[in-house]
């Protein structure tokens, strides 16, 4: 067995715990500041792991290093540190203007950034699970995590409300993966992922196993917050606090997509290649209520959340295709999607903590108060929608053609269906997207409050880096698409 | 060359003032008339080419070069982008972000033009799509644009991704693993493409693109789009943006696809007529004048479909002459009518009227682009609607025959009678303190975009020459058996008509200019 595969997740588990103890010995008011020491670390971690790419599996196969693993690595941990810089704005009580909630996250700000940590570290486990026990561990390390990061400002209703609710929901989900777990275990009596692939064909006409294997996509399903499993999305993203809400929109989802990789495409797929149309099913259906239902929205935590359910659709286009040029284009959407959504809600954190209201009508005459983050938000939303020259455009182009290139290769007319449903989408995301856009610039209602935002140097700095990740990985594709090539050919479909 | 173009308009992302502004367009123009001269006639392959790697996986590479197709379509937009900075003094809010998407729609617009690659072609395309969208937004005028913007946003949208599912599927489906048009072309041609799958992708190519272009019955974003964009925003996308769908025709959907392309011509004729005749009758019931001119755009493009349409050298050369007239022309009409509505804050033809006497530079010009509008011999517009009709009367002698009537009746009909609302009958009070165009600056844009269209009416030579090679080669694609056999007519027919009203437009021109204020 090789510790040295899982140093990295040591390390980072260390680290969580470091800056639990690290509180006892802060004082109250300079402990925001260790969320700075906590990126300091985590940078010098994934410097690091750029360097050496041992492969190998540990722990009796349970644990796998491939390119698939290095690449949603170094991805967690961008997104980790994204988060923390929003943490630390967000938790500022000099900016909070005397609000109770915003004063709880800075007294126990030190426990915040732990759990984001602990988070962290569940997700790396959950790029590196090869094993149904590793799976549920993992999954279960981030989603308890996250309960306890939703309802983080406890003396707000609806951050509690959301948590319940993501309790609940979560719990339920995880209940179904486990029975699904136990089901597979008992007919197949395996549990690894590539032991499973030898012997799954022989179970394909085995109601239970395919029972099995259906109630742990349920559990993933909840993850990524795909349609039927999507109901708790937009109350969670609305409620929660909004590091956390991007936290949840980026990782979560993220972990979810490697863990539905792996198994679906590790673990059975001999089984899932008979799966095309409930796969263009569920994406189709995703993509039209993520974006039908963004429409109506003003809060715009709730219309981010509506639109992160679509974008799980847009990504269930490449597991729909079933090809490795799917799975490369999730992977290449996926790290578009991350400096986009990190900067929509880096600017939400920067904007809406001088405001009760989360309501459009907010960010009215941003564009005067401060052109930074007005042109990060209306950058963000405009890749989401898929224009270039952003990140969204292309990783939306690779998956569509992904999806036709399916429909020509198997003649399967449900293919070029969803292509349409997905463009349908598109357009439809597009009227919502500019709704905000005109918010921000030419809104007819003049601005509660038209002083200019001051911006500190750190939140600067993150704008400016989500700014760079979004068009460099859409005017440059090259780099991150060869990275995402090299990655899924870690997959055995 | 649009390399340079477009490294010129990333390098002005922060240069605030106007001159520079005017400065990048007057370079990219005095940089696309100089190509335009020295492109050598019916040279083989592609000119002033470049390549440089993109996506080496996906054979994406940014591929730039002119061949005689496009070679004349960037000049026009060259020079539509001079003219449309020279107009946007009009623009006094927010000019420095109003300068930035100007450059930022010039670069994508020429580079979508000179681009050799599929992608690049869609890319740079909605480039120049975006920046249109905010300016009508922001800059735009009247009360509806907030209807209007996101009317132009989701059917251009809509458009451009079907254009874009085509794209793909023509990429997927010819197997080169290729984006590259010349590439691609040679693959194609030694392996044709399957007939049901070119009968799938034609329809979305033609409509996607379609859309874009304001195909008949999917036109209905353009009156009302134009009518309330800024002047230099309505220049440049009905003038120049709005040819890409058309191009796109003729580069890619003709030559790739050439059965599925002969048995979709019919439909398309038929649509055209659509353009031409509905939407002439639409326009001679407008009472605003962006609109009438916006009507009038639409169904200008009608005679570039029909051409397209007819499938044979003489009607493909007449549709790429009628694009580039008409872009100079519907510059000229929507730069004239934002001066006039900057002058009197209204375009209602109802309260117009008698402008003539106060605006003697403006009412000349606006007389004579709508003189060019109605297709008067000696305007560029003549030769290409010409050389349009006697293409397709082979294809399609019914359609051609309405459509000419349409033409000459509808047209005439509804531009006079706006010159005749607009410019002369008694003068309102309350415009008595209008001014002219006062400097050479003020008119220089007009008489430029007069200047074109009169150079290529009266010598469609330097246009149809350089056209016909390359139309040949595409039309040869498209329908193997109609042929281009008939070359020799349609080059004496181009420029014949011209001398005699040459001289009349000529003096009528110099007067105008030279009328002292």
């Amino acid at each position: 067995m090789n510790l040295s595969l899982i140093s990295l997740e040591i390390w980072v588990v260390v680290l969580g715990l470091v800056l639990l103890l690290a509180d006892f010995w802060m004082p109250a008011e300079r402990r925001r500041f260790l969320g700075y020491g906590a990126i300091a670390a985590l940078m010098m971690l994934l410097v690091t792991n750029l360097g050496d790419c041992a492969t190998g599996t540990a722990f009796n196969g349970m644990f796998v290093e491939d390119g698939l693993a290095v690449f949603f690595k170094r991805f967690f941990i961008v997104a980790a540190i994204l988060v923390l810089f929003m943490s630390v704005e967000f938790s500022d009580p000099g900016c909070a203007g005397g609000f109770a909630e915003a004063s709880r996250i800075a007294s126990g700000i030190s426990e915040y950034y732990s759990l984001v940590v602990f988070a962290l570290s569940g997700m790396l486990f959950a790029a590196s699970a090869n094993n149904f026990a590793m799976l549920f561990v993992s999954i279960e390390l981030i989603t308890v995590t996250f309960y306890v990061l939703t309802s983080f400002q406890r003396n707000r209703l609806v951050s509690l409300e959301a948590g319940v609710k993501y309790l609940i929901l979560g719990a339920l989900s995880s209940a179904f993966m486990v029975y699904g777990i136990a089901l597979v275990w008992g007919t197949t009596g395996k549990l690894n992922f590539n032991e499973l692939a030898l012997v799954a064909s022989q179970f394909a006409g085995n109601k239970i196993f395919l029972l099995g294997i259906v109630l742990v996509l349920v559990g993933l399903g909840f993850k990524i917050a795909a349609f039927p499993f999507q109901i708790w999305a937009p109350d969670v993203y609305q409620g929660a606090p909004t590091p956390t809400t991007a936290f949840l929109a980026v990782g979560s989802k993220a972990a979810g997509f490697v863990l539905l990789l792996r198994v679906l495409f590790t673990a059975i797929p001999s089984v899932s290649a008979h799966w095309a149309n409930p796969l263009i099913i569920i994406s189709g259906i995703t993509i039209l209520y993520g974006n039908l239902c963004a429409l109506p929205q003003r809060n715009l935590k709730r219309l981010l959340g509506y639109s992160s359910i679509a974008h799980a659709g847009y990504l269930l286009l490449g597991v729909a295709a079933l090809s490795a040029s799917g799975q490369a284009a999730i992977l290449y959407y996926l790290s578009g999607y991350l400096f986009t959504v990190l900067g929509a809600f880096t600017v939400i954190v920067l904007v809406m903590r001088h405001l009760d209201s989360e309501d459009i009508s907010g960010l009215a005459g941003l564009n005067q108060r401060s052109p930074l983050l007005a042109s990060t938000l209306a950058l963000a939303l405009v890749s989401l929608a898929g224009i270039p020259p952003l990140a969204g455009f292309f990783g939306k182009i690779l998956l569509l053609k992904a999806v036709i290139q399916q429909a020509q290769v198997t003649a399967n007319h449900g293919y070029y269906c969803l292509a349409f449903t997905a463009l349908a989408g598109v357009v439809i995301s597009l009227y919502y997207y500019f709704g905000v856009i005109r918010a921000i610039y030419w809104s007819k209602d003049a601005p509660a409050d038209s002083s200019p935002i001051l911006l500190s140097g750190p939140a600067k700095v993150t704008l400016a880096t989500c700014i760079a990740g979004m068009f460099w990985i859409g005017l440059f594709p090259n780099t991150v698409l060869n990275l995402a090539t090299e990655a899924v050919k870690a997959l055995k479909m | 060359m649009a390399a340079i173009v477009l490294v010129f308009v990333s390098r002005n992302y922060r240069v605030i003032i106007r001159a520079v502004a005017l400065l990048a367009t007057f370079i990219s123009m005095l940089l696309a008339v100089k190509m335009f001269c020295q492109f050598v006639t019916g040279q083989a392959g592609y000119q002033f080419e470049q390549q440089i790697p993109w996506v080496e996986s996906l054979g994406i590479s940014y591929h730039v070069g002119v061949d005689g197709l496009n070679v004349g379509l960037i000049l026009m937009g060259a020079i539509v982008a001079f003219a449309a900075a020279c107009c946007s003094f009009e623009i006094q809010s927010r000019e420095k972000e109003f300068y930035i998407l100007l450059l930022v729609m010039t670069g994508g617009i020429l580079g979508a033009f000179a681009s050799l690659d599929l992608f690049f072609f869609y890319f740079l395309h909605e480039l120049a799509l975006v920046p249109t969208f905010i300016m009508i937004g922001v800059w735009g005028r009247g009360e509806r644009k907030n209807y209007a913007t996101f009317q132009i946003t989701l059917y251009l949208s809509v458009g451009a991704l079907i254009a874009l599912i085509g794209l793909i599927a023509l990429y997927l489906q010819s197997g080169a693993n290729t984006f590259d048009i010349p590439k691609l072309t040679e693959y194609v041609q030694a392996h044709p493409l399957a007939a049901h799958s070119q009968n799938f992708i034609f329809p979305l190519l033609l409509f996607g693109f379609g859309i874009l272009v304001s195909l008949w019955p999917f036109h209905t974003w353009a009156p009302l789009g134009y009518g309330s964009a800024p002047s230099p925003t309505a220049m440049l996308h009905a003038g120049v943006l709005k040819k890409f769908g058309l191009y796109g025709l003729i580069r890619i959907a003709l030559p790739l696809l050439p059965q599925a392309a002969q048995h979709w011509m019919q439909i398309l004729a038929w649509l055209c007529l659509g353009n031409i005749l509905y939407v002439g009758w639409v326009a001679m019931r407008q009472r605003n004048l962006n609109r009438l001119i916006g009507n009038s755009s639409v169904a200008h493009m009608g005679f570039v479909f029909l051409g397209i349409a007819s499938l044979n050298l003489i009607g493909v050369t007449g549709a790429v002459v009628i694009m580039i007239a008409h872009g100079f022309l519907a510059a000229l009409t929507f730069a004239l009518s934002g001066y006039i509505y900057r002058q009197t804050g209204t375009l209602e033809m109802g309260e117009l009227g008698g402008l003539a006497r106060k605006l003697p530079f403006i009412g000349a010009a606006l007389l004579m682009a709508a003189l060019a509008g109605c297709g008067l011999p000696g305007f560029a517009n003549f030769v290409g609607e010409v050389t349009v009709f006697f293409g397709a009367w082979k294809a399609f002698p019914v359609v051609t025959g309405l459509a000419l009537w349409g033409a000459l009746m509808i047209g005439a009909l509804y531009m006079l009678r706006a010159m005749r609302n607009v410019l002369h009958g008694p003068l309102p009070e309350k415009w008595a303190g209008i001014t002219d165009a006062s400097n050479v600056w003020r008119k220089l844009p007009y008489a430029l975009l007069l200047a074109s269209l009169l150079i290529f009416g009266c010598f469609p030579r330097l246009l149809t020459e350089k056209i016909m090679p390359d139309a040949g080669k595409i039309v040869k694609m498209a329908a193997e058996n109609v042929g281009g056999v008939v070359a020799g007519n349609a080059r004496s027919r181009g420029h014949e008509p011209a001398p005699s009203n040459q001289l009349d437009s000529q003096s009528r021109l110099t007067s105008a200019a030279t009328e002292p204020k």
